[in-house]
């Protein structure tokens, strides 16, 4: 993978944004990898968890905005409990994907769930589903 | 003793099976269960982001509920509920910015949230108020046979703040199952996550991950899984027929609140138990054990 890296993308106001919505300090990161070695989305990641956080630090905002990682983490917070320096880093997944939700961009869209699945599912995985997926 | 519940949505309706056996379980107790007036959804999961103070009203509104009825502490059942309650909770106690606004927010409410008010998971509540031993005493019929995976899934025992137990060792359903007189069946999938809300857009994560925890729980001899939570038991329990259909091969496993197995033990009748809420049946397990 070739990453472009400048001056002008690290101090880019995406990575405060992130930084802020995620009440994170990024560059407390040693990249260890800790986070992603537990993750059990990893395998439906393009990007991993300690380079979601890298890539952050660094202002890599298309790469993030545009990533699956960010859609297949769960929440489960494996990654937070394990980081030794403290990171939440599902918290700064949680702020990637509001950057966009808040712009509502979806992630996803009811309608494209056939009625009949629709009434399967219980409250509970409906409702979790559109708080983290929809604006 | 009398305790205040909050069920949450899903229990009044795909979860029936885990309120009707709990409220069983626990009028054999002798446990008098007042249902908090005019609850709400709690969202289901706490919020993530910093700056986002609005979802934190809808959980912390239910304890300002059941505050108002004379209780300072409130038990509940589903996993993802007591952990947006309880983490609501104590953001609203830390985070004094946070609670001002709150409280300007909800000005019309005639009384103000305690800082001692308690959110306790059921299993919290049997083991530290009513303690095992004594629910042991008051076992009819022992899981005698039955071999019970206990999975935790995630938000019963994450963050550490918030749970009551440890993070990647859980043991408190394990030790009620004992308790039961079952055995329980330690795994290492106990803690994974199960893919929960990814169920609805993308099924095929959870369909691989039901498959690899159930099958972990059956390589290590268990007869049936237990669980806490309703998302984790849709996922676990009605993505097996995708799993049968991805490997024709997959043996099923039934699939039971922790609850549905102390209503057994406490001699609660059948009826209680809401079989028929299952995709995978339980029954023929538990009558080959002798257990319904």
């Amino acid at each position: 993978m070739r990453i472009n890296l400048s001056q002008k993308k690290i101090r880019d106001s995406f990575v405060e944004k992130v930084q802020q919505l995620s009440g994170q300090n990024l560059l407390v990161c040693y990249q260890c990898g800790k986070c992603s070695a537990g993750c059990p989305a990893v395998a439906e990641m393009d990007i991993l968890p300690n380079q979601v956080i890298r890539f952050a630090q660094l202002g890599l905002k298309e790469e993030l905005l545009n990533c699956r990682a960010i859609w297949a983490c769960a929440s489960c917070l494996t990654c937070n409990v394990r980081c030794p320096k403290g990171i939440k880093i599902a918290e700064v997944m949680e702020a990637i994907r509001q950057i966009l939700l808040r712009q509502r961009l979806d992630h996803v869209d009811i309608n494209k769930i056939p009625p009949e699945k629709r009434k399967e599912f219980p409250a509970i995985a409906l409702i979790s589903n559109f708080r983290k997926f929809t604006s | 003793m009398k305790i205040a519940y909050y069920p949450g949505c899903t229990l009044k309706a795909h979860g029936k099976n885990f309120e009707e056996s709990a409220l069983c379980s626990l009028k054999e107790l002798g446990i008098e269960v007042f249902e908090i007036p005019r609850w709400n959804c709690c969202g289901t999961v706490f919020s993530l982001a910093a700056d986002d103070v609005i979802h934190h009203i809808a959980p912390l509104r239910n304890l300002i509920r059941a505050q108002e009825a004379g209780f300072n502490s409130v038990v509940t059942l589903c996993a993802m509920c007591y952990n947006t309650l309880k983490r609501s909770k104590s953001r609203f106690d830390e985070n004094l910015d946070i609670r001002e606004k709150i409280q300007r927010f909800m000005d019309e409410e005639k009384i103000q949230l305690n800082g001692s008010f308690k959110i306790l998971h059921y299993l919290e509540f049997l083991r530290d108020e009513i303690k095992f031993e004594n629910l042991t005493r008051q076992v009819v019929k022992p899981l005698k046979g039955l071999k019970v995976a206990n999975y935790y899934g995630c938000l019963l025992v994450r963050p550490k703040e918030i749970g009551f137990d440890d993070m990647e060792n859980p043991t408190i359903m394990d030790n009620l199952i004992d308790g039961l007189g079952a055995k329980a069946i330690d795994f290492p999938y106990k803690t994974e996550c199960c893919g929960a809300y990814q169920t609805v857009d993308k099924p095929q994560v959870v369909i691989l991950r039901t498959a690899q925890i159930l099958k972990a729980a059956q390589e290590r001899g268990a007869d049936v899984v237990a669980v806490s939570c309703p998302l984790c038991a849709f996922n676990l329990d009605y993505r097996q027929k995708d799993v049968r259909q991805a490997e024709g091969d997959f043996k099923l496993i039934p699939v039971l609140y922790f609850t549905q197995l102390m209503a057994i033990a406490l001699g609660c009748p059948e009826t209680s138990l809401r079989f028929d809420l299952h995709e995978v049946d339980p029954r023929p397990i538990l009558k080959e054990k002798g257990l319904i």
